[in-house]
């Protein structure tokens, strides 16, 4: 019997990170999010508590979780218990309405700008000098041209790049069937696809593949401060597309923790002036006019479209260019 | 006749052996280089690299990194795991391994197969059957959700995790040094009014005890490092559900080198720390045998 206290031991442990871990404090948010928001979140959470000590006299405590976008919304689905959930792209926050029944379907509607309260952009990262002068998008089609999009079948990142070329050509007057042919030219361009915006960079950047990167603003300045800002410059197309960043409250947990009221001033915030300022101090185009003009130097002004604008929202777009059979995988098989 | 014999005359041993390694000198150069250049490329670099990267901004960036209270989080959290996960698995390894190598029942290739099962599958798909068990979507997720107990996204689903991809390693290690060892030893002690416990203490354990130590580092290394099950599971809550690994792949998504590169260093030496107590144990293991070996001969 000399072993049972061993056992004990084990069960007690066992047990006290089992209470530990559901035994969460009242004043909580769990904010879920996709991978390259961290530095503006936790700057962002400093001035929400901040703010919300001051307002309501609580104390709150916030916490971040960050992984792959489509990764993390599946999570959530599964019972990760997010309070907020802040990702990139509609598509990640749709399956939460489908898959889970966690907020209802017109989730979008709930806040102002689609409840996108910061957008980013797909743009071109070049080799010092721009030796290939790539200046728009049509320079990106050009034969020895080398461009370096991570696949849009697995990484958001890629699914803007895909439909920035073709609503570019949309936007220029053409039609679909010459959208087509452009993107399918542009994509006959890429030596090697990804499986996600990081890895694309690892490739641009360090293995030093490809004449062009296709990537979010927000992130170029991230790569800029990580390898040397003396190799790579930005070029910004004549015409791009608006990325919008979803946020949404989760409107099972919070109603199941009692948390509904912190998650809406939470989100909220993000539309204030504060948090405008804030999105734009780490690279997100802010929603607020007044904090864009400020920060004008950052954000060169650029023509951009919308998913909903051309392609009828994400849903759509998602199933006519991106699901099996969709006209990526036509392009592909066919080359 | 007699010439004959003597071409029969078998070669002498020590020219015997020296036959086998008697390859032209440049071939023999040939085959060391080629292991050594594959070491270096495939080894050496690689964890140089990594300490390389971590220290390349500095000692400071390098300590800020370490510093920090998520990394440290993280680290807590994988010392934790393995603290639970380790002993779990010693336990549950030892009654396998005595159960299978000192007795006959039915059902115990059964047994032995379901042992191996984590190796067999890959654990990313171990971290998904947690989540289709206890998931919001899955089997229990409903009842546990209205009884507000936590198992998948928090510490008890990343033990619960570690625990099975690491489940073969301490009964594995056993069962064929058990097996070898026969019950024999044991047998004796029952005939002479042992007790079960009275065996498995005095007799069984100490016959296995290197045998052991070496499992239980091997299953450590392993619930240390473990990336694919536990990401599934872990939610990746920064602070409180990223172990070590995790945060490592977070931070350089996040184009945070330095940082990366000085968790990775983190999880390189305590697996540095593990290899030299793995050659330890078997330079004792090793030295064991011998002598228990001249003991029996004498």
């Amino acid at each position: 019997m000399s072993l049972s206290p061993l056992f004990r031991l084990l069960g007690a442990a066992l047990v006290s990170a089992l209470l530990s871990a559901s035994a969460s404090a009242d004043t909580t948010l769990l904010n879920v999010s996709y991978d390259v928001t961290r530095e503006f979140y936790k700057d962002f959470n400093q001035a929400f508590i901040k703010h919300w000590k001051e307002k309501a006299g609580e104390t709150l405590i916030v916490n971040q979780s960050h992984g792959g976008s489509s990764k993390q919304a599946r999570a959530v689905v599964d019972g990760l218990e997010a309070d907020v959930l802040t990702m990139n792209q509609a598509n990640d926050v749709d399956i939460l309405a489908e898959r889970g029944k966690l907020i209802p379907a017109d989730w979008a509607k709930r806040l102002p700008n689609n409840s996108a309260p910061y957008t980013s952009t797909t743009v071109f990262l070049v080799r010092k000098g721009n030796p290939k002068g790539i200046k728009d998008w049509d320079d990106l089609v050009k034969p020895g041209v080398s461009v370096v999009i991570p696949n849009p079948k697995t990484s958001g990142n890629g699914r803007y790049s895909y439909l920035a070329a073709w609503g570019y050509v949309l936007k220029k007057g053409g039609n679909e069937a010459k959208a087509r042919e452009f993107v399918t030219k542009l994509f006959g361009n890429v030596p090697v696809f990804d499986g996600g915006g990081r890895a694309a960079t690892t490739t641009f950047a360090q293995r030093n593949i490809g004449d062009a990167l296709l990537t979010f603003e927000n992130e170029v300045q991230l790569i800029q401060k990580e390898f040397s800002a003396e190799q790579i410059e930005v070029v910004y197309p004549s015409l791009s597309i608006l990325a919008e960043a979803p946020v949404t409250v989760v409107d099972k947990v919070v109603d199941k923790r009692g948390t509904r009221k912190q998650a809406q001033a939470y989100l909220e915030y993000l539309y204030s002036d504060e948090g405008q300022e804030l999105a734009a101090k780490h690279h997100y185009r802010p929603r607020n006019d007044k904090v864009l003009k400020r920060y004008a130097a950052t954000f060169k002004p650029i023509q951009l479209f919308t998913v909903d604008e051309l392609f009828g929202g994400w849903q759509k777009a998602q199933k006519v260019h991106f699901d099996d059979g969709g006209i990526y995988d036509q392009i592909f098989t066919k080359k | 006749m007699s010439a004959t014999s003597v071409l029969h005359t078998p070669v002498p041993l020590e020219q015997a052996r020296s036959a086998a390694t008697n390859e032209p000198a440049l071939m023999r150069w040939l085959l060391i280089a080629l292991a050594l250049i594959f070491l270096t490329l495939f080894l050496f670099i690689p964890l140089a690299s990594v300490f390389y990267e971590a220290l390349k901004k500095g000692g400071d960036v390098y300590l800020k990194a370490l510093q920090e209270p998520d990394a440290l989080s993280a680290i807590q959290l994988t010392l934790i795991t393995a603290a639970i996960a380790v002993p779990a698995n010693l336990v549950f390894g030892v009654a396998a391994a005595w159960a299978i190598a000192k007795f006959e029942f039915r059902g115990k290739s059964v047994l032995i197969t379901l042992i191996d099962l984590p190796f067999a599958v890959s654990p990313v798909i171990s971290g998904l059957i947690y989540v289709l068990l206890f998931g919001a979507q899955g089997w229990f997720g409903p009842w546990l959700q209205a009884h507000d107990i936590k198992i998948i996204f928090a510490v008890p689903g990343i033990v619960l995790a570690t625990v099975f991809v690491t489940f073969p390693f301490v009964a594995r290690e056993l069962i064929p040094l058990m097996q070898a060892q026969g019950a024999e030893e044991e047998e004796a002690a029952v005939a002479l009014g042992a007790s079960g416990w009275q065996t498995l203490w005095r007799v069984t354990l100490p016959n296995v005890k290197w045998g052991l130590v070496y499992g239980v580092i091997l299953c450590n290394a392993r619930a240390m490092g473990e990336f694919g099950a536990v990401s599934v599971v872990s939610g990746h809550i920064r602070g409180m559900t990223n172990t070590m690994p995790l945060h490592v792949e977070i931070l350089y998504n996040e184009y945070n080198f330095a940082a990366a590169f000085a968790v990775a260093s983190i999880l390189a030496l305590l697996a540095l720390v593990t290899l030299a107590a793995k050659s330890f144990v078997e330079w004792r293991f090793g030295h064991d045998q011998q002598t228990s070996i001249e003991e029996h001969a004498a």
